[in-house]
């Protein structure tokens, strides 16, 4: 957090200073290791040992904060007896098919629910379309009247069903699979648990190179689990912060720039689940599920009345029609590999430098030089723009500038001090900023490049009786226009997405007010209130000596200007703080309506004995003590019985490239992982197949405070370039030893895919690990660099391929196997030869395909290549 | 306004404003704590201060020392962060004696691992000491006494009515007596890159001069996110270093010590100090720093006694020779 969130980093060092403990758990020493109280190294993608262990602890001692978690969670929910967990199937869990290598969730259901007529949406399309977490974020349709058992004894109930499951690990299967000391996880545990109690709550932060794992989402999900039973959930000082790559990821995740998301988490349609408003709409609010999701239709509908105004009309289902749809996988990996193949024509980069700053740089270097067109705005001329004269596979001849056919557009960015608008952060805040300077020259900003793109756009349109053409010229798309590079007012579209009374034009104050008839427009309905009585609500900066501690007249936070979410939980089910210290939100009796510092995740005056009458849906089927509003049983999720592609609960998997055998399981990685299986995809060989030995190293990448991600804020400007000058590899004493490396020297790392050279940095904060009974030794790599700027270097993401989490499809690139060798790589066609060699010599050259079930009808052996992979060879 | 060499101009306590000639009405003496302890390594200041002072960027190669790729302060590094990579210190079951890493200076470089740590390792036993990780933001310390400032000919070195040490650019002729004059080693004369201003000129921190003026705080403090590096009135910043020397005391890390709080040492303390968590030498700075120019009475006493010795025997031997 220190090396790549310095500034947010302060507030750590402020909780220290006021006495709070700090763990860092890391393969590496970076700076925040300097500064914690605990540094634990562990090996890369180990971290579900690490917190299923913890989570062990907490079950095994019964540590768990028990009256929380029988009432807020779904630890006393009964599950389905025909579950079958993954010590009995070694390593899968029950509905597994190995054709598909997805599961089919009936047997995960809570008991009674099974086969209960409830269509279950179809893992293998969720995967495709990334659709699986619109569960996770919608709630599960799971009926509001479960079976439950309070004391937590019988045999299914969530409660034990868990207890089991992690009971496999132990404080030795932690030490021996993530080569930890043991004394120094049980310290993690002690302090972990010691201090989430009534009194107290633990923060669990981490920072999104957590997520780019083939198991990344059941990572979160680990720490969601222990975060639950632990009683750190929508309470002050706890909860699981996500500290996002820059500023704004925040924003462009609720505002998305994904290919499976609307604004406010609504889905993408799909063209076959959602042919109609009525089913799409559906299949957000789950008829009969509890919640705040009940009322999707309105938040649909008034987006659908933000983007075609006075065209979207009951009668034609609001222009839903006009929508895209999906119909497979359209993620950035697919539409990347589809460009290598000739079946992209175009491609926007805002931003962005994939040639940097994705996995395997090389794909995503081919596949941009083999466009139509390309367009690029950036502050400088990254990689990503001049990728056809100077990339690595111009030197190699894989790329020749003279028939590159691709049209780069380089069009200059306006900084963000040139322009105005919001930054929404971690915390869910949105802070408005000011344009501070005019941009230089032909610089613009994002919001004026898209308003005159689609101006010029529908000018060339206008007249069209195109059917086709309806959905752009009947966009509303009428911003005031400021200035003289005519920059349209930023404050006019955040009020077009907080949404407004279409008769009136009055600005919404809170999502409540949205309606399902077309009476009201807002582009995203979590956003509605930042403009709350017409008053730019991002804008307040009233300072914290000013205001009590929760501050909340500093910015605004969706949703409704709330901190915490579910801050329900910070009171105990009869509505009283858990703790006078820990009070947040509470009951007020007198009044009859709940009160505290936050305003209440709740609805003000359901009183805390409330309960819904048999059978009730939506909003009223939350009782007064059901914090979780937005799940459908009201109830914080320890076991997930629909919304996972991969299982109910996490499990250890090893890494997709990995020097040891799964010492849990017989599968060995996760089995319904995203892969594509191609010759230009080719990953190193893990056990149980042969060939691991040649890349007998452990490689993880992150980001240097120096740099900014893929370099193109930084390596750009002298004043950061000279801080971090030279691309660089941490090697720890040992391994230096054993390779020949000297410090200051040269070494390159070499994968299947591409070898990176780099200067050498031999250092104690990289320790060897013994795992497994083995030592094993990690290298580290900085991923900032590659042939532009005032400092070149070869690129960290170039060593990574392509396999992904089959939730989200998120790549993993925090994690892979190498080997290191002294001295510069070869050049030109050598290098490639080089790859070449080491493909060969690991037996992945031919026709490989990596064996993805290690266990079961499915294993590898009888194994004719994995039959789901999308795509064909290059 | 009254100005005379006080009995401590040259060595001990002293307010420098005061015994430059500022009026009684003069701001109290400005200084930057830099608190060590808290430092992330961050180099925000480094940024800031190049920024502001427009100091030209001219390092592009990695020094493989850890994460100090700007080498050390110098006319076109007007803040450095240090970073020290050190074994802990192992202390044995008796409470205070090291099995032998003790007293070893780290500069920075890394380090092989104590002999044996490979088979420890290979036998499972992995007791390698924990890391420490020392990153410390240096700077002008702005001295009571500044040798500097004294050995400036032409008066382009002043002293500011904050009590900081300043070079006039427009003043300076490049002579370079200031360059060795510093115990520290910090100011020096700008060598390029081509093209930058002031080449040839001795360049060095201003506490921000232009600033002070407009009452802001200077860069580096105003940049870094950790109040790692505090600014304000000494007085008030020896106090609060006092104050967090003990907390830390409190909290166990004996290691705690200020460098250049005290009056007394030998460049009558600076206004720029530091709390730092091991000995002075681990960070790079000299242990015991006196000014240069501590001995400038006495030797001119010297010398006066000396000319006058010369001038007396010169006179006898005339009245002799007239004899």
């Amino acid at each position: 957090m220190a090396e790549a969130h310095p500034v947010g980093f302060q507030w750590v060092m402020e909780a220290k200073a006021r006495g709070a403990k700090i763990i860092h758990v890391d393969p590496r020493f970076t700076r925040t290791s300097a500064l914690a109280d605990t540094f634990v190294p562990l090996r890369v993608g180990s971290d579900i040992a690490f917190l299923g262990g913890i989570i062990n602890y907490v079950l095994a001692n019964e540590l768990d904060f028990r009256e929380y978690v029988v009432a807020y969670t779904n630890a006393a929910t009964i599950v389905s007896d025909e579950f079958a967990d993954t010590d009995d199937l070694d390593g899968l869990f029950s509905g597994f098919d190995p054709e598909t290598r997805t599961y089919d969730p009936e047997s995960w259901q809570y008991a009674t629910q099974e086969d209960d007529g409830e269509e279950r949406q179809d893992h293998q399309m969720q995967r495709e379309t990334a659709a699986g977490m619109q569960h996770e974020t919608h709630g599960m349709s799971v009926d509001g009247d479960v079976q439950r058992d309070e004391t937590l004894q019988h045999p299914n109930c969530v409660y034990q069903v868990l207890k089991r499951h992690f009971s496999r690990y132990t404080p030795e299967v932690v030490a021996s699979t993530c080569g930890v000391s043991e004394e120094q996880f049980l310290e993690v545990c002690r302090a972990w648990t010691e201090n989430s109690t009534r009194d107290r709550t633990t923060a669990l932060v981490y920072s999104v190179g957590w997520t780019q794992h083939s198991v990344g989402v059941q990572y979160i999900r680990t720490g969601a689990i222990l975060q639950l039973l632990l009683g750190n959930m929508g309470r002050p000082g706890g909860g699981i912060m996500a500290l996002r790559g820059h500023a704004s990821i925040q924003g462009s995740t609720d505002i998305p720039t994904l290919f499976n998301l609307l604004p406010g988490y609504l889905p993408m349609p799909n063209a076959e689940e959602h042919q109609s408003l009525e089913q799409w709409v559906d299949a957000v609010r789950h008829p009969g599920a509890k919640g705040f999701w009940s009322k999707a239709g309105a938040y649909g509908i008034s987006m659908l009345k933000a983007w075609w105004g006075e065209h979207a009309t009951a009668e034609n289902d609001y222009c839903f029609d006009y929508m895209p749809r999906i119909t497979g996988d359209h993620g950035t990996y697919r539409t990347v590999l589809d460009m290598i193949d000739g079946k992209v024509k175009g491609y926007f980069l805002l931003g962005q430098n994939p040639a940097v700053g994705s996995a395997h740089g090389k794909a995503q270097r081919l596949g941009m030089a083999n466009l139509d067109w390309l367009v690029v705005r950036d502050l400088f001329e990254i990689e990503s723009a001049s990728f056809w004269k100077d990339s690595p596979e111009v030197a190699t001849g894989e790329i020749v500038p003279e028939e590159c056919r691709t049209e780069v557009f380089l069009m200059p960015a306006a900084s963000h001090v040139e322009k105005e608008g919001t930054f929404t952060q971690t915390h869910r805040m949105l802070q408005w900023r000011e344009k501070a300077v005019e941009p230089p020259g032909d610089c613009r900003s994002e919001l004026w490049f898209f308003f005159h793109l689609g101006r010029m756009i529908r000018e060339r349109l206008a007249g069209s009786t195109d059917e086709r053409d309806r959905p752009l010229l009947e966009l509303t798309w009428d911003y005031p226009l400021l200035g003289e590079s005519q920059d349209p007012d930023a404050e006019a579209v955040l009020k077009e997405i907080n949404g407004f009374e279409v008769a009136t034009g009055r600005p919404l104050s809170t999502f409540t007010e949205m309606a399902d008839d077309g009476s009201t427009a807002g582009g995203c309905w979590i956003y509605t209130g930042v403009m709350k009585d017409g008053v730019n609500q991002a804008a307040r900066r009233k300072p914290g000596r000013e205001q009590d501690w929760v501050a909340a007249e500093w910015g605004w936070t969706w949703p409704a200007n709330r901190r915490t979410l579910y801050n329900r939980a910070s009171a105990d089910p009869e509505g009283r703080p858990w703790s006078e210290r820990k009070a947040y939100v509470w009951w007020d009796e007198e009044q009859q309506r709940w009160t505290g510092h936050d305003v209440p995740d709740f609805e003000v005056t359901k009183p805390p004995s409330y309960r819904p009458e048999q059978g009730a849906d939506g909003i009223a089927g939350i009782a007064g003590d059901d914090p979780f509003i937005m799940q459908g049983d009201g109830k914080g999720s320890l076991y997930v019985p629909q919304g996972l592609i991969d299982g109910p609960m996490p499990t250890h998997y090893e890494p997709v490239e990995s020097p040891f055998r799964n010492p849990i399981y017989g599968q060995q990685a996760n089995p319904t992982r995203k892969e594509y299986p191609r010759q230009d995809n080719r990953l190193n060989p893990s056990p149980p197949e042969d060939g691991s030995e040649v890349f007998p190293y452990v490689f993880t990448t992150s980001r240097l405070t120096e740099h900014h991600t893929a370099g193109g804020m930084s390596r750009y400007v002298a004043r950061l370039a000279e801080l971090q000058p030279e691309m660089f590899v941490e090697v720890s004493p040992e391994l230096a030893a054993e390779r020949g490396l000297e410090n200051g020297g040269w070494c390159h790392v070499v994968t299947a895919r591409a070898a990176v050279e780099a200067r050498v940095l031999v250092t104690e904060r990289l320790s060897p690990l013994r795992v497994e009974g083995r030592t094993v030794h990690q290298v580290w790599l900085p991923y900032h660099w590659g042939t532009g700027g005032l400092v070149t270097g070869d690129s960290a993401n170039d060593l990574f391929g392509i396999s992904l989490d089959p939730n989200v499809l998120i790549q993993e690139s925090k994690v892979g196997t190498c080997d290191v060798l002294p001295g510069r790589r070869p050049t030109g066609r050598a290098v490639v030869d080089l790859v070449t060699s080491y493909q060969r010599r690991a037996g992945v050259h031919d026709d490989h395909t990596v064996p993805i079930v290690t266990t079961g009808p499915g294993a590898a052996g009888d194994d004719e290549g994995d039959p789901t992979g999308g795509g064909g060879g290059a | 306004m009254s100005w005379t060499i006080s009995e401590n101009s040259f060595w001990g306590p002293l307010d420098p404003a005061a015994d430059a000639g500022y009026p009684e009405d003069r701001p109290k003496r400005k200084g930057f704590f830099t608190d060590t302890s808290i430092c992330i390594g961050c180099k925000a200041c480094e940024v800031a201060c190049k920024e502001w002072n427009d100091v030209p960027s001219d390092h592009f190669d990695m020094t493989a020392t850890s994460y100090d790729n700007s080498h050390s302060l110098n006319s076109n590094q007007w803040r450095h962060v240090a970073f020290i990579e050190q074994p802990k210190r192992l202390v044995t079951e008796g409470g205070g004696q090291d099995t032998g890493l003790r007293g070893t200076v780290d500069l920075g470089m890394p380090t092989v691992p104590p002999t044996g740590a490979a088979e420890q390792l290979a036998n499972g036993a992995d007791d390698r000491p924990d890391f420490r990780w020392l990153m410390s933001s240096d700077v002008c310390k702005h001295c009571t006494h500044a040798a500097c400032l004294d050995v400036c000919p032409t008066g382009s070195l002043f002293r500011t009515e904050f009590g900081t040490v300043v070079v006039q650019d427009d003043i300076c002729n490049g002579c370079g007596y200031c360059v060795p004059a510093c115990p520290y080693g910090v100011i020096e004369r700008r060598k390029g890159p081509d093209g930058a201003k002031n080449v040839g000129i001795a360049q060095k921190c201003t506490l921000c001069y232009d600033r002070l003026d407009a009452g802001k705080t200077p860069a580096c403090a105003q940049a870094c996110p950790t109040q790692s590096i505090q600014y304000g009135d000494v007085e008030e910043l020896r106090e609060r270093a006092n104050k967090r020397v003990e907390q830390l005391h409190d909290a166990g890390i004996m290691d705690a010590r200020l460098y250049g709080n005290d009056p007394t040492d030998g460049v009558g303390g600076t206004g720029a100090f530091f709390l730092l968590l091991d000995e002075p030498e681990v960070y790079g700075f000299p242990p015991d720093p006196v000014v240069t120019t501590k001995d400038l009475p006495s030797m001119y006493k010297h010398a006066v006694a000396a000319a006058g010795t010369l001038l007396a025997g010169a006179a006898v031997a005339f009245l002799g020779g007239r004899r």
